[in-house]
């Protein structure tokens, strides 16, 4: 294969997964609102195509055309750029994530540490847009991102260290191969403890309730986005989304095995064989998605010291214990 | 370093008054290091209304419909106050039906103004599910005072007197199937909230006033009662039915936001309790005094001078006149959700008082604020703002 045949390839992959991607994220929005509906009890969207499956759409089109307002005293160079960081970061750990044997675009030897260093760059857009809007709302949330992504981020990656251990590999691919060598073909079970702390810090990372101090509307009004309007304001909302995805098939690869289903069932009911690895995949993702709304529906927002509490005394702590026993198991096994 | 310490300066945040969180217009001044909130000044004013003002221009019967506007989430109990303050300066008496009617519509707007408390409480620090819960509760509630007053939100239904029409059986059916169903209603809400560690970690031990500080600020209602002290309109000086229905005042202990939050909800089911015994106990008869008070409009206010208009009655009781004679100044108040709301009104024989002043709780309320705020954090003063239960309405008359 020569160099061009490669380039063209990555290309067209790229290309794929960028528009299934965007493509689940504007449903995961239509989705969270038809979830949070019935927890709520109202409907959620009805108007727009039927049972309001083409609002997706019509919202990208509204935001699109709709008026770009910029404050007049914002700093305009970075004002602009944030929300590009932000997207492109969430955008470029996707280049990593397997989907399904050989299903990925770069596959990596150190895809884990990728993933969770590129996540990080995207605090960086919060922060500008934060401190850029010359807003004293937009600037303390950008603050409270900045402390709470730090935070989060230690705990996130302590968490993972057990997967690590355990699969003796960065490597995405071969974090869910090794996976499938145990009869119960998840990390999930031995590593209870790694996914408890992965899924909090998860939300945090994500700014989902009950983390979701950095844009608290009731607190920041809006938090680091107050200032942008239309097509900006959509960027730091997709950017979100995909982060959520991210970190859903993050937990999925590290913890649920990815797009293999544990050996024991396949013995027992053979036919799941022959449901493409994918869909495994997606369900896991989904069913994280599904909890990050679930959890929209039901829980109030934490205090910011209370958020930073639990991340250096209770998270950071139980996933050192999870290290400690971790490697116990592996030294004597 | 010292030039370094002097460019160190604090964050001056306006909280409101377009602030989705400082309910209606309240303007709060926040001076923060960090988070931390070192000073807190409140600023009222934004409504500019002169309620107490237009009303000297006004007859007592044109007044009423000015006291649903005030607190305008519980606009019965304010119609009521002023009912009772008038009836107290001219001395009428008020048939039995009219007291138990007034008592349970009362009661319904405590319902109805705890469920927005405690959707926006919610909503505030977070939590929008509890919010449609309560909105879809209050729905009801506001269809059946449609039914009977014709309006939702700003009745002026109390006369001077009694009330101004009868309630049907098919309203009181409904009623009745509320109060049997409401209990399940206030459990889901706890289901959300009170087991709830964030929920907890939020409320528990956050904006702590003492008894004595809540008796030296003025403070009553919920607000008092969540600190421990045993204060309440409706026991102490009880006015319509209240002295004929069973029912108890809950009281917190720590006067903590939890501790306010519990008293509202144990009063839903007490409140509950009431307009059970109301439609139980409700008597026949007639729904106004048949001397109620009359005044007679002026036909063309331009031609008569206004200190000219006296009080005149239709009815030819003696006893009532000498009763406008005696009484010239009055001071009733009732137990609103909110705490005790007062009228204070000077007579000066005219049909139009000569000077109103209200008492209104969430007035007092809102001066405790920077108390309550000072040395928390900026997320402790949006839960702070709830749990006082303010409605700026009110408190910029």
């Amino acid at each position: 294969m020569d160099t061009l045949h490669i380039i063209v390839i990555t290309i067209l992959k790229t290309a794929i997964y960028f528009g299934i991607l965007m493509l689940h994220v504007a449903y995961a929005t239509y989705a969270e609102r038809k979830v949070i509906g019935h927890i709520q009890l109202r409907l959620g969207p009805m108007v727009v195509g039927p049972h309001g499956l083409l609002q997706p759409i019509a919202d990208v089109v509204k935001l699109i055309f709709k008026e770009d307002v910029i404050p007049i005293k914002v700093d305009r160079t970075i004002f602009k750029v944030a929300p590009l960081i932000s997207l492109t970061a969430a955008l470029s750990t996707f280049a990593v994530i397997p989907v399904n044997k050989n299903w990925v675009i770069a596959d990596i030897n150190v895809g884990l540490l990728y993933v969770i260093g590129i996540a990080g760059i995207g605090t960086y857009g919060i922060i500008f847009a934060g401190w850029s809007s010359n807003s004293k709302y937009a600037f303390l949330g950008g603050l409270r991102s900045a402390a709470q992504m730090i935070s989060y981020e230690v705990a996130l990656g302590l968490s993972l260290v057990g997967v690590i251990l355990m699969a003796e590999s960065f490597n995405l691919t071969e974090i869910v191969n090794k996976q499938s060598e145990y009869w119960y073909g998840m990390f999930l079970f031995p590593q209870i403890i790694g996914y408890f702390v992965f899924v909090v810090a998860m939300l945090a990372e994500t700014n989902r309730l009950p983390f979701d101090l950095p844009e608290a509307e009731t607190e920041l009004v809006a938090g680091y986005f107050v200032e942008y309007s239309g097509i900006r304001f959509s960027l730091f909302y997709l950017a979100e989304y995909l982060a959520m995805f991210c970190m859903s098939a993050l937990a999925t690869i590290c913890f649920w095995g990815g797009w293999t289903i544990p050996p024991i069932l396949i013995k027992n009911l053979p036919f799941l064989e022959f449901v493409p690895g994918v869909v495994w995949f997606l369900l896991k993702v989904y069913f994280h998605i599904f909890l990050f709304f679930w959890l929209r529906g039901t829980l109030p927002r934490y205090r910011y010291d209370q958020l930073m509490a639990i991340g250096w005394k209770i998270l950071i702590p139980l996933a050192l214990v999870n290290i400690m026993i971790t490697s116990i198991f592996k030294y004597y096994s | 370093m010292q030039k370094l310490v002097k460019k160190i300066k604090e964050l001056t945040v306006n909280m409101g008054p377009q602030h989705p969180a400082t309910h209606g217009v309240l303007r709060l001044v926040l001076e923060l290091e960090g988070e931390v909130i070192k000073k807190c000044i409140p600023y009222i004013g934004y409504l500019h209304r002169g309620v107490e003002k237009l009303s000297e221009d006004l007859t007592y019967v044109q007044s009423l419909p000015l006291t649903d506007r005030m607190d305008y989430l519980s606009s019965m109990v304010n119609n009521v106050g002023f009912c009772i303050a008038v009836e107290k300066l001219i001395g009428i008496q008020v048939p039995e039906r009219a007291k138990f009617i007034r008592t349970m519509m009362a009661e319904m707007a405590r319902i109805c103004s705890h469920l927005v408390w405690i959707a926006t409480h919610a909503l505030d620090i977070g939590a929008m599910t509890v919010f449609l819960y309560a909105m879809r509760d209050r729905e009801y509630l506001l269809e059946l005072f449609e039914m009977v007053t014709g309006a939702r939100l700003t009745v002026s239904y109390p006369r001077v007197g009694g009330v101004r029409c009868d309630v049907n059986n098919e309203f009181l059916d409904k009623l009745y199937k509320f109060t049997d169903e409401f209990p399940k209603k206030v459990e889901e809400y706890e289901t959300l909230i009170d087991r709830n560690r964030v929920w907890l970690k939020r409320t528990k031990g956050v904006g702590v006033i003492t008894a004595k500080d809540a008796i030296n600020w003025g403070l009553t209602g919920p607000t008092l009662r969540g600190s421990g002290v045993y204060y309440d309109v409706r026991k102490f000086f009880p006015y319509d039915a209240y002295d004929k229905v069973d029912f108890e005042v809950p009281l917190g202990k720590n006067g903590d936001i939890y501790d306010r939050y519990k008293c509202r909800m144990l009063e839903f089911r007490q409140s509950n309790r009431i307009i059970r015994q109301c439609i139980e106990k409700l008597p026949e008869g007639p729904i106004l005094a048949e001397n109620a008070l009359r005044i007679r409009m002026p036909e063309s206010p331009l031609k008569i001078d206004k200190r000219d208009i006296v009080f005149e009655i239709y009815t030819e009781d003696k006893q009532i006149q000498e009763f406008i004679q005696k009484f010239t100044e009055v001071y009733a108040s009732v137990e609103a959700p909110r705490g005790e709301l007062g009228y204070y009104i000077v007579c000066d024989s005219s049909s139009k008082p000569y000077r109103m002043r209200v008492r209104a709780p969430s007035f007092v309320h809102a001066g405790v604020l920077p108390k309550l705020c000072e040395g928390s954090l900026v997320a402790d003063v949006i839960a702070n703002i709830g749990s006082i239960d303010i409605v700026l309405g009110e408190c910029d008359r």
